[in-house]
């Protein structure tokens, strides 16, 4: 009896969040759509959220070409297909690691900082001195985050694009004397401008999970600074599994059988 | 007497603890109503009931002749615009300056120019006794100094009531005395109503018009301070000379 209790609070608890997380959703993009955007904020975030993350995300995806590489060329060229490498490591990059890496680094990092940032917001009473001076926090907290992720996102994974195959080139010409001309050659033939661009829908989509869940996250904050760090590794564990299962999903949508 | 809030047969409730049952209270326009007692009794609830921050499990709660328990958050949004509150911790951005934390209400809801804005928050902050502050953050400022900058935020707009939740909590006795006179001046300078919450009996006796106590979800007291002070109810008098002994259990 108590097991079945215990699946029914927590079937609730699942739909409950999930309606709050659309439910805020849909407020933020409202606003968006009202073009009741606050233009200096979301500068301030995509500098913070966005632009500061580069560092980690150049080291993420460097290290990460140049592993999958080192794996892959010195295979590659002992079954004679060294000019393939460029292929694989630019197809993969731009159709998994990019997205990927650069939103489960991004996660880590932004969506930690907007639960922790909000949930301080929530213990101290600042949320409630917004609705009380008559302002949305949706509007003055959660849009700024939300577009200034989906915008920085996408950029960040051209930019782990570009690290992460440069990387892999590096690694393949060094550890497996595969010519860059090579390299380029095999990457041009075998991926397409399509996936790149379909990888950047992916990293926009991550882009609205990281923000939106950080945002929930924070604006649920209950029981000052251990609340706070609740609501911190709650945001960064929802979003990172949610970004595998969208990952799956938008390659089974986009890319199908090709 | 008009009155400029209602509160009637209010329950609320917090998952399993009952805050309020079927509490009912008139707020009076032009006055300053104190709220008080026991710690965790409900009076901050009460205030935000007042401006719809707080929706009640049942009851009503009338605003200006308007029943703002079902009201949706774009109104409520409009009627909180008409009421300031002053947060117990301030609750000021910490992110923005003090200028900037006071000008936020005036950037957002008016169409007043820069130079108008600056203006006025000086004014308002001069008028709390604060001055030259705006490029300060909250970080920066004393604990009584902060209060007053919440007090400059709740009241810049010129609201026609402002809720002050424990304004004198933790402050030493002059800086309590300083923040009860703002408050006596702020309601009388925007000539509207103040409810005040709060523990601190010798601040409550300079400003209150009207006193209600809170005890076990219900007002049981209700008057001006002389009311009050001779009220024969137990609770009240174990309350004001802060006993162990009598009806409210330690």
């Amino acid at each position: 009896m108590k097991m079945l209790e215990d699946v029914g609070r927590g079937t609730i608890n699942v739909f409950s969040y999930a309606g709050g997380v659309a439910e805020l959703l849909a407020d933020a993009v409202r606003f968006i759509a009202q073009l009741r955007i606050r233009v200096r904020e979301t500068l301030d975030q995509a500098y913070l959220l966005g632009v500061q993350s580069w560092t980690i995300v150049l080291l993420t995806s460097l290290f990460t070409g140049m592993v999958f590489s080192l794996e892959s060329a010195v295979q590659a060229v002992q079954y004679g297909v060294g000019n393939l490498v460029g292929g694989a490591v630019s197809f993969s990059a731009a159709r998994e690691l990019g997205p990927m890496l650069s939103a489960v680094v991004v996660a880590g990092r932004t969506g930690a900082a907007i639960a922790a940032e909000l949930g301080s917001m929530v213990v101290t009473e600042q949320i409630e001195a917004l609705q009380s001076l008559g302002l949305s926090p949706t509007r003055m907290l959660v849009v700024p985050r939300l577009v200034a992720l989906v915008v920085m996102l996408p950029l960040l994974t051209i930019f782990a694009d570009i690290v992460s195959i440069v990387g892999g080139m590096w690694v393949a010409n060094i550890y497996a004397h595969i010519s860059t001309e090579s390299f380029i050659t095999s990457a041009r033939s075998v991926l397409p401008f399509g996936d790149v661009l379909k990888g950047l829908v992916k990293s926009l989509v991550f882009g609205v999970i990281i923000a939106i869940i950080g945002a929930y996250q924070g604006l649920q904050t209950r029981g000052g600074a251990a609340g706070v760090g609740k609501a911190t590794t709650g945001a960064v564990v929802t979003s990172i599994i949610l970004i595998f299962i969208f990952n799956f999903l938008l390659s089974y949508l986009l890319y199908g059988n090709s | 007497m008009d009155i400029y809030a209602h509160l009637d047969d209010v329950c609320v409730r917090y998952g399993e603890k009952i805050v309020m049952q079927n509490l009912t209270l008139d707020v009076v326009e032009g006055a300053i109503t104190c709220i008080i007692g026991l710690s965790g009794a409900g009076k901050s609830t009460i205030l935000r009931l007042l401006n719809g921050l707080k929706k009640p499990d049942s009851g009503r709660v009338i605003v200006k002749g308007q029943d703002i328990t079902e009201m949706r958050e774009r109104d409520l949004i409009e009627l909180r615009r008409s009421i300031g509150f002053a947060f117990q911790f301030s609750a000021l951005f910490d992110s923005l300056t003090i200028g900037e934390n006071v000008a936020l209400p005036l950037r957002e809801h008016t169409k007043m120019s820069d130079a108008e804005i600056r203006k006025l928050v000086s004014a308002t902050l001069d008028s709390v006794g604060l001055a030259h502050v705006e490029e300060r953050y909250p970080s920066e400022l004393s604990g009584g100094m902060v209060k007053r900058a919440g007090f400059a935020r709740a009241v810049v707009t010129g609201p026609q009531a402002v809720l002050y939740d424990e304004p004198t909590t933790g402050l030493d006795p002059i800086i309590t005395h300083v923040l009860t006179d703002t408050i006596v001046k702020l309601r009388r300078r925007l000539n509207g109503t103040a409810v005040v919450v709060s523990h601190d009996l010798e601040s409550i006796y300079m400003m209150a018009d009207y006193i209600a106590m809170l005890f076990e979800g219900a007002i049981v007291a209700y008057g001006t301070v002389e009311e009050i002070r001779r009220s024969p109810n137990p609770i009240v008098q174990q309350f004001l000379q802060g006993s162990e002994v009598g009806p409210i259990p330690i």
